[in-house]
């Protein structure tokens, strides 16, 4: 080899960009995304919870005269923070589960971020802020609508919404990790609606008080997420709210979305790094 | 950016010393040792299984080592697999497009992960869209495009951050001969412009017109390294005779030519005899009453080197 010839050098454009900067950047790209494709996420899952206020608080709630069973208000309002709360779960989950594993499987874009600098734990992290930001369209949507049908009796009802996005939050980042575990199709998740989400829906104080159910089954009511997140709400859109019990609630949602970040960056990073 | 860009031509951008991939007990790459140097065409040949994939995705900073050294632009994959990757490109063997985004808009997402500005990925999407003749279809979504332009705009997406080190995992597979002549081109004017380039590949005439240096690898090693000039000097002769036969007779004329070549090659339907003068040896064959279907003389060439190195029918 001859020494004396000048061999340019290239030099990379390509730098690796601060942790939050980096969840952001993936954010935009998922915006990218949503900006040609929001009308079908929209309409399935923006509008749901809505569709079950209709049926539920206004429908079915026409027939519920109020009653010591409501606390005294009309049904509508008992059950508009609780159908919040739920339905945001029922988004959070749907969120968090195939499209998830798609990322990984079908879609590959997952891997398409790993070779780039941005790592699987900001990748995580970008994936969770991102659902989380549909909660809360779903969220600012419902808002408006539940107050156009009078649904919302007190300025309380303001602190609905970041009750239930937390909600949906957590139960999105053990789905999440759950997701990237996953190697087949994604059956799983259908059971994972039919015998968790489902039931909790039903069962967890959403449409009636969990004093109703028989006794044996009450603590399954207590050790779901929705139950918390239903507490809270309630309390504070109806009032009767007390701290310590409302401080246990907050704790276990934010337990539980601690454990599922965690948990969650290590699965990512697991399926990602082999 | 605070990365210290070493400038010497010629030193090694790429060194691994008994690097090794283990999946569960399963031994992918098992103990290799080569060196890259700064602008240079590097390759890696070897058929299915033989752990090149594997090999890229750890210089890549995609897949750890399970064993062995390995240093890629001067740092440890294990510790700065973000640094790495913000400095090389990787065309991985699958594209990873995202189908549901236009051609234009997976530029610009990718980039984006590079740290570049909108202004910097616009610019640099208008760029790779020309290089990979995509303009008239820029704004369309990914998903219907034939396999051979997704394959161009994989390749051209493993630039968007100028990367000092490109790794191609079988970059052509897919392409048409045109497409793929193209495909040289620009990776021959990457190279003059300092650009590292790191390529598998199944074609032995794209490894001979691309590669400074190659390795051939089978199952997980190394079996051997050189220039393909080298290679080709060092495994075979400088000739070829072609015998062809209906598939099946060939073996009937084995015992007749074995001591007309160095070494004789049997293949489905044919043999192939390296000997230094390959029409001397035809003759001879005639006068021995063989009688192939056609028969042929050439140069050898890597393919020739291929098959001694991994090939399986082989009779010496
Ligand atoms: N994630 C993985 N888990 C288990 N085994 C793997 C994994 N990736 C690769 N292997 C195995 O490692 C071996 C080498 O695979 P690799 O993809 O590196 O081969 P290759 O040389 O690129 O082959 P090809 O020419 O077919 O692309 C194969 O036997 C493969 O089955
Ligand atoms: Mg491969």
């Amino acid at each position: 080899m001859t020494a004396t010839v000048e061999q340019p050098i290239a030099v990379a454009t390509g730098v690796v960009v601060r942790p939050w900067r980096a969840v952001l950047l993936r954010i935009e790209g998922q915006w990218t995304w949503y900006r040609r494709h929001w009308t079908a996420s929209l309409l399935s899952s923006g509008l749901q919870p809505v569709l079950f206020l209709a049926a539920m608080g206004i429908g079915f709630g026409s027939q519920v005269r109020p009653g010591p069973l409501t606390g005294g208000e009309p049904y509508l309002a008992y059950v508009a923070p609780t159908i919040l709360v739920s339905g945001l779960i029922t988004i959070a989950v749907a969120e968090a589960g195939l499209p998830v594993l798609s990322g990984f499987k079908w879609k590959q874009d997952y891997w398409a971020v790993a070779s780039s600098p941005v790592t699987p734990g900001q990748l995580f992290t970008a994936e969770l802020l991102w659902i989380t930001l549909r909660l809360v369209l779903g969220a600012a949507l419902y808002l408006v609508v539940t107050a156009l049908v009078g649904g919302w009796t007190s300025p309380g009802a303001l602190l609905v919404a970041p009750i239930a996005i937390l909600t949906g939050a957590a139960c999105a980042t053990p789905v999440m990790a759950f997701a990237a575990t996953t190697k087949g199709d994604g059956h799983a998740f259908a059971a994972v609606n039919r015998f968790v989400v489902m039931p909790m829906t039903l069962f967890a104080g959403t449409f009636f008080p969990v004093d109703r159910l028989p006794e044996v089954v009450r603590p399954l009511a207590w050790i779901s997420p929705l139950w918390h997140g239903n507490e809270l709400a309630r309390g504070v859109a109806l009032g009767g709210l007390r701290l310590w019990p409302a401080l246990g609630h907050v704790a276990v949602l934010l337990g539980l979305l601690a454990f599922g970040l965690v948990l969650g960056r290590r699965c990512f990073r697991r399926r990602l790094v082999v | 950016m605070g990365s210290e860009v070493s400038s010497a031509v010629g030193e090694p951008v790429i060194s691994s010393s008994g690097l090794v991939k283990r999946f569960a007990d399963f031994e992918a790459v098992r103990g290799i040792d080569f060196q890259v140097r700064r602008g240079e065409a590097f390759g890696f040949l070897g058929p299915n299984g033989a752990g090149k994939s594997s090999t890229m995705r750890m210089v890549s900073c995609m897949s750890p080592r399970t064993g062995g050294d390995l240093r890629v632009l001067g740092m440890d994959p294990d510790t700065h697999g973000p640094a790495i990757r913000a400095r090389i490109g990787l065309v991985p063997q699958e594209d990873n497009l995202d189908r549901e985004l236009t051609v234009r808009q997976n530029l610009h997402v990718y980039g984006r992960y590079f740290g570049l500005t909108r202004k910097q990925v616009r610019a640099k999407a208008v760029e790779l869209i020309e290089f990979a003749r995509l303009t008239d279809r820029a704004d369309h979504e990914v998903e219907p495009l034939s396999g051979g332009m997704k394959r161009r705009l994989t390749i051209a997406r493993a630039l968007v951050n100028d990367p000092e080190v490109l790794l191609l995992d079988e970059p052509t597979t897919g392409l048409d001969p045109q497409a793929r002549h193209l495909l040289w081109e620009k990776l021959f004017a990457l190279k003059q412009r300092g650009v590292t380039l790191i390529i598998t590949t199944h074609y032995m005439d794209e490894a001979e017109q691309l590669c400074d240096r190659l390795v051939v690898m089978d199952a997980g090693k190394i079996v051997d390294e050189g220039s393909p000039a080298e290679l080709i000097a060092r495994h075979v002769t400088r000739e070829v005779l072609e015998l062809r036969f209906s598939p099946g007779d060939q073996h009937n004329a084995v015992d007749a030519v074995l001591d007309l070549a160095d070494r004789v090659e049997v293949l489905p339907d044919r043999l192939l005899l390296y000997t230094a003068d390959g029409d001397k040896a035809a003759a001879c064959a005639h006068d021995r009453g063989v009688r192939p279907t056609s028969t042929l003389v050439r140069r050898s060439t890597l393919e020739d080197v291929f098959l001694r190195l991994t090939g399986r029918t082989l009779v010496d």
